[in-house]
């Protein structure tokens, strides 16, 4: 009996967390994918079907979009990866005394609002606004330059917004390596260079897979900056759910392209895992 | 994970609009609420019971003391620290209704998304009133069977001081459903400094010299409507092929780069900021804008015409006191009343008469005096009203002919 209840005990503990998951995860998944096949309107209401004709319009209609989004989801995380490195590198090897102060000042935009924040930059970019208006009248940029509506300002407004949350995986790696190696690769007549890409850059792939992974997945599914920097030609995927959803109260095609994304995320993340493997990461980290 | 944010950042969007912007997200997209509007999409519940003969209904209604009362934010008159509305102070004191006033509507969609699977269930909603423009959302509700029709005999004020801007509207023919709260001009907005020109027609929109500083609308009802007017098309008996039409030359403008972006309401902060010189605009907004301080921005009625828009009172089924709410609406038909609550709030009054009253007793000619506020007749004759939907397979046309463009 005791053996039994030691063998049953894990997965008692664990109950929680698997109702959690039943019902925040598995029964709205079942019921979005369900929507996705019913047909009808919001006026008649709708009823259970085969209806795979919606994936199809989902894919074939919006194609652009999700192209755009994973490419505005890779661009910006691979730019975030560049910027918030050096950053999360300083902090951990460098900072000294002060380290907690240098994380909090990173943290420190995050206790404003993100729409907000976002907003923000649509006054620092503005046309006429402090930056680009007196660059304007000194005649350093044409009239007609502009950053907002372009696919720039979004995909900086996604680093933006996302570089805490990589600079803050990567610190957690690069502060748990054990400067002794460095030191050793040094008394071994390594270059810096050398002895950062031989120790350091391995020891951190954890945290660049991890830190990916968050701010890839978060980035292609946003919509906020989209529509607040973007302009015509920068619809993403989370804009289309968004109108499909509240616009056109087209249910069944907000749910299909919902678990189309959905399911293109978790290829992307596989491929992703299988190619960079959780293997090779747990390997640098032993 | 989108659909994980979303519920946050709609009410942080609806916060921000709160500290930004006067009658806060008119057709702004970030919608609050989808967690509610998920039920929506719950596989559909008995209907209640539907009332057959609304005259016997009405017949055994008592008088009750309570309203409850669902508007805009910013919509009506306010004193002091902000709840204290004298409009509304002075209809208890006639009338002996207290009033719950709710500041409750972001926005037509997500404000229907809370409701309908509310109504759908048969239960009340708990407003006695709700406002809702005259777009897809308020179409719909009358479709479902959803708002009490209106007993006209308790409502004298209105045949006696309605604009006859708002009397029997093609979305509600008869007011059988709805009386106007507040209605609105979208026309042009443009800032003179930076497009060097006066601006008069709806082909301005269409001028290469402004190449990627034209602000058109996301909304694809005012965006579509706009490039009816354009072609000389009146869009509340446009057809479907008037629509393609529409669309072709939508597709037109935005492929030659003419179009900066499809806005929301942040429209109006792009205009101030220069990023726009000339955009598709909402009337109320430029007024408010020119008071702000703004004072270049100039609004115009295009001389294709211009488009009017339509806040509606309506009550819902369910309703408790619904006998209050008409006596609201025969309180707001006044000059009196309907001036208190225009002098504050400054969109297109549905009591011409409030006009005088504003002048003589408030004695604010600046708004009275307004063509924005109270247009002269010329520019109602060139109002014209949205498409009024029939089916929500006519509202999915229009969507499918008028989204790629803003989507693609």
């Amino acid at each position: 009996m005791r053996r039994l209840r030691g063998k049953l005990a894990p997965y008692l503990l664990s109950l929680p967390s698997w109702v959690y998951l039943l019902m925040f995860f598995l029964i709205p998944l079942g019921s979005m994918l369900g929507m996705a096949l019913a047909t009808g309107d919001p006026l008649d209401g709708y009823t259970m079907s085969d209806n795979f004709q919606e994936f199809v319009d989902a894919f074939t209609n919006y194609q652009d979009s999700f192209y755009r989004s994973f490419w505005f989801g890779t661009a910006s995380t691979v730019v975030t990866l560049l910027l918030a490195y050096p950053v999360a590198y300083w902090i951990a090897f460098h900072a000294g005394r002060y380290k907690s102060s240098f994380l909090f000042l990173i943290m420190l935009p995050f206790f404003v609002s993100f729409v907000i924040r976002v907003e923000a930059w649509q006054f620092i970019l503005a046309d006429q606004g402090f930056i680009f208006g007196p660059l304007k009248s000194i005649g350093l940029l044409p009239q007609n330059f502009h950053v907002l509506s372009t696919q720039w300002a979004v995909i900086g407004g996604l680093v933006y917004n996302s570089f805490a949350y990589y600079v803050l995986p990567l610190y957690v790696v690069l502060e748990k390596i054990d400067r002794r190696l460095v030191r050793a690769a040094n008394d071994l007549y390594a270059t810096p260079a050398t002895a950062f890409i031989k120790i350091i850059l391995p020891l951190s792939a954890p945290g660049v897979f991890a830190g990916f992974l968050l701010v890839f997945v978060t980035n292609v599914g946003d919509f906020v900056n989209a529509d607040i920097l973007g302009g015509p030609g920068t619809y993403m995927i989370g804009n289309v759910i968004q109108d499909a959803f509240f616009v056109n109260q087209d249910y069944p095609m907000a749910a299909a392209l919902s678990s189309m994304l959905m399911l293109m995320l978790m290829l992307a993340i596989l491929l992703y895992s299988k190619a960079f493997g959780t293997d090779a990461i747990q390997e640098y980290a032993a | 994970m989108s659909e994980d944010e979303l519920p946050g950042n709609a009410r942080e969007q609806a916060f921000l609009r709160g500290l930004t912007q006067p009658r806060l997200t008119r057709q702004n997209f970030l919608r609050g609420a989808a967690g509610v509007a998920l039920a929506a999409l719950a596989p559909q519940i008995s209907r209640a019971e539907t009332v057959t003969d609304w005259n016997a209904w009405w017949a055994a209604q008592k008088p009750t003391t309570d309203f409850v009362f669902a508007n805009w934010p910013y919509y009506i008159d306010v004193q002091g620290s902000g709840s204290d509305h004298p409009s509304i102070d002075a209809f208890t004191k006639q009338t002996g209704i207290k009033v719950k006033y709710m500041e409750v509507i972001q926005n037509n969609a997500p404000f229907y998304a809370q409701i309908a699977p509310v109504l759908k269930s048969g239960q009340p909603t708990g407003y006695d009133m709700i406002v809702m423009t005259n777009h897809w959302e308020l179409t719909e509700l009358i479709l479902q069977k959803w708002l009490v029709p209106l007993w006209k005999e308790k409502v004298p004020n209105f045949a006696k001081y309605a604009s006859p801007s708002v009397v029997n509207p093609a979305y509600d023919p008869g007011n059988k459903y709805t009386m106007a709260w507040q209605s609105g001009f979208t026309g042009i907005a443009y800032n003179p400094k930076l497009t060097k020109r006066e601006i008069t027609s709806f082909e301005d929109l269409w001028d290469p010299a402004f190449a990627g500083h034209v602000g058109m609308f996301n909304d694809n009802t005012e965006l579509g409507s706009a490039a009816l007017l354009k072609l000389g098309i009146d869009p509340a008996t446009s057809t479907v092929e008037d629509w393609h039409k529409a669309a072709a030359t939508l597709r037109d403008q935005k492929n030659k780069g003419l179009v900066r972006q499809y806005y929301d309401q942040s429209y109006i902060n792009a205009l101030q900021n220069g990023d726009i010189w000339i955009t598709q605009a909402w009337s109320g907004d430029i007024y408010q804008a020119n008071s702000k301080g703004y004072k270049d921005l100039k609004f115009v009625v295009p001389k294709e015409g211009i488009m009017m828009w339509h806040d509606n009172m309506a009550i819902p089924v369910g309703a408790k006191n619904p006998l209050s709410a008409l006596a609201w609406m025969n309180y707001y038909y006044t000059p009196e009343a309907a001036g208190i609550i225009e002098d504050y709030i400054n969109y297109i009054c549905p009591v011409p008469a409030a006009k005088d009253y504003i002048l003589n007793v408030i004695k604010d000619p600046t708004v009275a005096n307004s063509p924005l506020v109270f247009p002269s007749d010329a520019d109602l004759k060139k109002a014209h009203d949205f498409y009024a939907f029939k089916s929500y397979a006519e509202f999915q046309k229009w969507n499918s002919i008028f989204n790629p463009i803003i989507q693609a």
